[in-house]
């Protein structure tokens, strides 16, 4: 996973970056109000980084398990057409409907 | 009977009185509804109403009718927490984003509930997407605590809480992350129990946290719950994290429980970091007084040191939002749920972003911008990654206590019910309302919250909680039951019994 | 956009030298999903292979598909992998509208398989082993498809439509190290190291394998560094390099680019950049910049994957030999040369020759036909050659004209009613009376009258002007409807006219 660095202040450019990586658009009132919000939380939080030792393994989930599979079986739950465009927005013939993109296929 | 009297009982004894055909799945039906529309305007524990309540209990009746074999809970009422979906009542998590958005599929615990023949009410209220300790996060306005219309009914689940503390139900659908079940039993006078993580489905709960989440009942007693969880348990092909295990019948435990036998010899372990400083003094007392009454009865009580249960609220607060973060991701406007475009159109980023925007509370964006900080580039390892390395220390410290003791117990939660509006402002105030309930869901063991009285000085519900080793949800019935038992034996009745009248509303609004 | 400028080839490779990288996608052919048990079947009507899973509805769940996870161990094994004790899956968080939780299920620091190599053989050839770091599982997205502005293009579409069916398809990526020291042979590689990925997932029978489809798509990576520097120079992504040559064509292009921009002093930007099968350029994509912060994290849905040694080593037992080896081997064993079997494995018909001389025709035969009127026919018809004839039928053909049943003109009539789905080389040859006339009797009835009828050859040929026999054999193989065998009728008629 990436690597450690120390954390900085939360900056109000800090914030406007995360909500593009959260696309979520924020009015500058908003921003300055997250800010100050997490600057309070990330204070008060950071301090698990003191007895994260390297030698203490991480632990992803609470009960171990491991090797759940299913059959390669069609299931019980496959849904119609209709019921998968039923909450859409927008459709048109069969596919859901999304304004244009800008950018590149990923 | 009156229909009055029908919303007092418990769903143990509707099922014997349906049983026996002394009431009808369609009378208890109708009962509560009636108790709805009488004070659901003043409580507003529930987002929708089911319209084919009746239909559903009228065919109860029938096939109960026709000789058939139903489960104990058949026709009697329950209420579902609108983070799980349906496909007969919108699911919104109490989220603008989702309003009005009909699922195509139940959650498994609904479906199960549906088949044992339980009677879905309505689907109660929450902070949106389950992310509060007051339900005043709700897209959809508050729940009101039944005990004192002006305080909080705690949360998330303050809906599934006060329905069933307001005899709106006797039975409720819950989910706990850090305490969401547990804590607004506690601040409601109920009874509620977080599973051992993967005892329950996840299927078709809307996920807050993945590796937190965790489906429980909610009642007003410890057997009704327990009857309740041995509908919803068991393993679910549909969710990989469900365990395989088979499971005892926990009502048959709270049954045992209520002996009292089980308390001679039991070792409580009490946690000092859970209690002391910032805890109310009622609830403490109250505590005190409880653990008295378990020594009394044969219990052994061993003080246990839990050094990393300091870092369990910080630790929370890193993997809770980091989860949250990419789970809410979907809520894009493309395949369900809200779509704002904006002024003069845009592109679908734009969309995205204007929607999630419109969509989304502030505690909500506050935590997605919360976790998108913990993962992103960089970060990772300080907050991420040294979160889960804390999630390692708290299981090793309850390990280390499970070595010595059968149970742990501390308060539910350290205050009573605050009022509506006080740490509104205040989001780390409210996080830290969550250092009882959080270590458990943390490590994924089971707890329970049971009613141990009011605190003297606001006359408030108050609870204790009680944890297990994780796979040993029995054993919190039979210690839950046994304390019920005891203090309900002190005052003569239930604590609900206690509760104030609430004045009759001007109908479910 | 203006057209790149371009180095010489050669002059690129005096002056630098390419490094290369492959990312190569592998849809499986599992009956349903990765993480969801819908349908898993390409050309279905929009949107009706779904679950709520594959849609990312609210409360849905992932679930691991087990035979996903075995075809990856195999082809990791077939990659000579090790295969890790515990892998997992993580989230790559980003947002887009194919991807329907905005989050793309995938393994990042601990893939399923890593540290292969895999050998492959250029038609020198010289032999190359390819270094591969990693395989692992992961999901596919849903459909775009673009509307209004310039047709089916992403940039000014008014619209885009989604369509989630392939959400959630298996894929297995195999991610190479740098592969180093390849010089002027940089773009064969490239393109037999797709090719032999592409054999190796048919033969493992995990994959249709078909480029067009999408089921294996490949991003090029390449840099160059001056001659004789250790550190490797900034490298460009190329993506949607769907066919074989196109691999070639793109690393080529690349070079010679990447050569022009660092010759004359400029530095290569980091991006993706997008191959253009039409005009067999590159263009440039997006930077690598922030956006491209994927936030990774363990997925808490899914649980590590920790396969038994028992299970690797029964699948590595199954395994088919390496699809180089038995390329060295069939080459020997069926006697070609180089051009020959270059050709085979060219056409990507290796698998079909390999029937047709199971089924019994000669090597040189099952070349010929699917190399040759039946690489031609697919061509011509924009299909797969696959897709037009079985082995069985192409080698019964081959035994027809053996038998001297059918002419080679003959045959290829009976193909195409072969194909036309006329039945069995047989059951055409009976239906249509295609069979050559080996009746001497019939022939020389012909003969006779074509001798007849042109006294002028007949008198050259007796005079010695073998030659000359030509226009009698034409009028005998027209009287004939081209069904007789040219050698026998110019056997006849040298005969008739001494008679």
């Amino acid at each position: 996973m990436p690597e450690t660095s120390s954390s900085p202040e939360i900056t109000p450019e800090v914030v406007r970056h995360l909500s593009e990586l959260a696309k979520i658009q924020l009015g500058e009132d908003e921003i300055t109000l997250l800010t100050a919000d997490l600057g309070q939380i990330v204070s008060n939080i950071a301090k698990v980084s003191e007895v994260a030792t390297p030698d203490i393994p991480a632990t992803s989930h609470p009960i171990p398990l491991q090797n759940v599979f299913r059959p390669d079986v069609v299931g019980d739950n496959v849904l119609t057409a209709e019921q998968a465009l039923s909450g859409a927005p927008e459709q048109f013939e069969g596919r859901f409907v999304v304004s244009a993109i800008l950018g590149e296929e990923q | 009977m009156t229909q009055t009297d029908l919303t007092r009982l418990s769903a143990a004894d509707l099922s014997a009185k349906l049983a026996s055909g002394e009431v009808s799945s369609v009378e208890t039906t109708a009962a509560h509804l009636e108790r709805i529309a009488e004070v659901d305007s003043e409580v507003h524990a529930f987002l929708h109403i089911n319209a084919r309540a009746h239909e559903v209990a009228a065919s109860i009746d029938a096939r109960r009718a026709a000789g058939e074999e139903l489960g104990p809970l058949a026709g009697v009422p329950l209420a579902i927490k609108d983070v799980l979906v349906t496909t007969d009542m919108p699911s919104t998590s109490g989220s603008k984003i989702l309003e009005g958005w009909m699922s195509p599929y139940d959650a498994t615990v609904v479906a199960r509930s549906r088949a044992a023949g339980l009677v879905p009410l309505g689907k109660t209220n929450m902070d949106e997407f389950a992310m509060g300790s007051s339900t005043e996060h709700s897209a959809y306005g508050p729940t009101h605590n039944p005990w004192d219309l002006t305080r909080i009914p705690g949360g998330s689940g303050g809906g599934s809480a006060a329905a069933v503390a307001a005899f709106e139900t006797p039975l409720a659908l819950g989910s706990d992350t850090g305490g969401s079940i547990r804590q607004p039993a506690h601040v409601t006078g109920t009874v509620g129990v977080k599973p051992t993580y993967g005892a329950v489905s996840r299927y078709g709960a809307i996920a807050l946290a993945s590796s937190l989440d965790q489906v429980g009942p909610c009642s007003r007693s410890v057997l009704d719950a327990g009857l309740l969880q041995d509908v919803i348990a068991g393993h679910d092909h549909h969710d990989s994290t469900s365990l395989p295990d088979a499971w005892p019948s926990m009502a048959a435990a709270a049954r045992e429980g209520a002996t009292g036998q089980v308390l001679k010899g039991l070792r409580v372990g009490v946690v000092k970091q859970l209690q002391g400083e910032g805890f109310q003094t009622g609830v403490t007392q109250r505590f005190t007084e409880s653990l008295a009454l378990l020594e009394a009865q044969g219990a052994e009580i061993v003080e246990i040191d839990a050094p990393h249960f300091e870092y369990a609220v910080a630790a929370y607060y890193l993997i809770l939002p980091a989860e949250a973060s990419s789970n809410l991701a979907k809520f894009d406007s493309v395949r369900f749920g809200l779509r704002v475009t904006p002024e003069g159109g845009g592109t679908v980023d734009h969309v995205m972003a204007a929607t999630r925007e419109a969509g989304f509370g502030p505690e909500v964006k506050r935590r997605i911008i919360l976790g998108t900080y913990a993962l992103s580039a960089g970060y990772y390892d300080a907050y991420y990654g040294s979160a889960q390395k804390v999630r390692t220390l708290i299981q090793r410290d309850f390990a280390s206590a499970f070595s010595r003791v059968d149970v742990l117990a501390s308060p539910s939660a350290p205050t009573t019910a605050f009022r509506l509006g006080e740490k509104l402002e205040d989001p780390m105030a409210m996080y830290l309302n969550d250092v009882t309930t959080i270590p458990a869901n943390l490590a994924g063991i089971p707890g329970i919250s049971v009613p141990n009285g009011l605190a003297p000085e606001d006359g408030l519900p108050v609870g204790i909680q009680f944890m297990a080793p994780a796979r040993e949800d029995a054993r919190l019935y039979r210690v839950g039951a046994a304390l019920e038992a005891l203090v309900e034996d002190q005052w003569g009745g239930p604590l609900w019994a206690q509760a104030p009248e609430l004045r009759a509303g001007k109908g479910v609004n | 956009m203006a057209k790149a400028k371009l180095m010489d080839f050669d002059k690129a490779l005096e002056l630098y030298e390419p490094v290369l990288g492959f990312e190569v996608h592998v849809e499986l052919n599992t009956e349903t999903k990765m993480f969801s048990a819908a349908p898993n079947n390409f050309g279905a009507a929009p949107n009706t292979n779904l679950t709520p899973v594959c849609l990312g509805l609210p409360g849905s769940l992932p679930v691991v598909n087990e035979q996903a996870v075995r075809y990856s161990i195999s082809l990791g094994l077939a990659l000579g992998c090790s295969i890790a004790e515990s892998s997992r899956f993580a989230r790559k968080n980003y947002f887009y509208p194919d991807m329907a939780k905005n989050y793309q299920i995938s393994q990042y620091d601990e893939p399923i398989a890593y540290e292969g190599e895999v050998e492959i053989e250029l038609a020198s050839g010289r032999v190359i082993h390819v270094p591969i770091e990693r395989a692992h599982m992961e999901e596919d997205a849903g459909k775009l498809t673009h509307m209004g502005g310039s047709t089916g293009r992403i940039q000014g579409a008014e619209y885009s439509m989604v369509d989630y069916n392939r959400a959630g398809v298996p894929l297995v990526e195999i991610v190479t190290k740098p592969i180093v020291g390849t010089n002027e042979d940089a773009p064969e590689v490239g393109r037999q190291y797709v090719s032999i990925i592409r054999d190796m997932v048919i033969d493992l029978g995990i994959s249709d394998a078909k480029m067009e489809r999408g089921n294996l798509r490949c991003d090029a990576n390449i840099s160059l560094r001056p001659r004789g520097q250790e550190k490797l120079g900034t490298r460009t992504e190329t993506k949607n390099v769907n066919s074989l040559r196109s691999v070639e064509r793109a690393v080529r292009y690349e070079i010679q680019r990447q050569a022009y921009i660092l010759s004359n002093g400029g530095s290569i930007t980091q991006e993706t950049r997008h191959w253009h099968e039409d005009t067999g350029e590159t263009s440039a994509g997006r930077p690598k910049s922030d956006a491209d912060d994927y936030r990774y994290f363990p997925e808490p849905d899914l649980l590590p994957v920790q396969p038994t040694a028992q299970l690797i080593e029964e699948l590595r037992a199954q395994l088919p030999e390496a699809p180089t080896l038995r390329y060295r081997r069939l080459k020997g064993e069926w006697g070609f040369t180089d051009l020959e079997f270059q050709d085979i494995q060219n056409s990507g018909l290796l698998t079909e020759v390999s029937a047709t001389v199971a089924a019994g025709a000669s090597p040189q035969a099952a070349r010929k036909w699917w190399t040759g009127e039946i690489a031609r026919v697919a061509n011509v018809q924009g299909v797969e050659a696959t897709s037009l004839v079985s082995a069985e039928n192409v080698a019964a053909l081959a035994a027809l004209v053996d038998a001297g049943t059918l002419t080679d003109k003959l045959a290829r009539q009976v193909l195409e009613g072969v194909i036309a789905g006329e039945g069995t080389p047989q059951q055409v040859v009976d239906a249509r009376g295609l069979a050559v006339v080996s009746d001497d009797g019939a022939l020389i009835i012909a003969i006779d009258e074509a001798l007849a009828a042109q006294p002028d050859v007949l008198e050259k040929i007796r005079d010695g002007k073998v030659q000359a026999a030509g226009a009698v054999i034409g009028a005998v193989m027209k009287a004939m409807r081209g069904q007789a065998d040219a050698a026998r009728v110019r056997e006849l008629v040298l005969e008739r006219a001494q008679a």
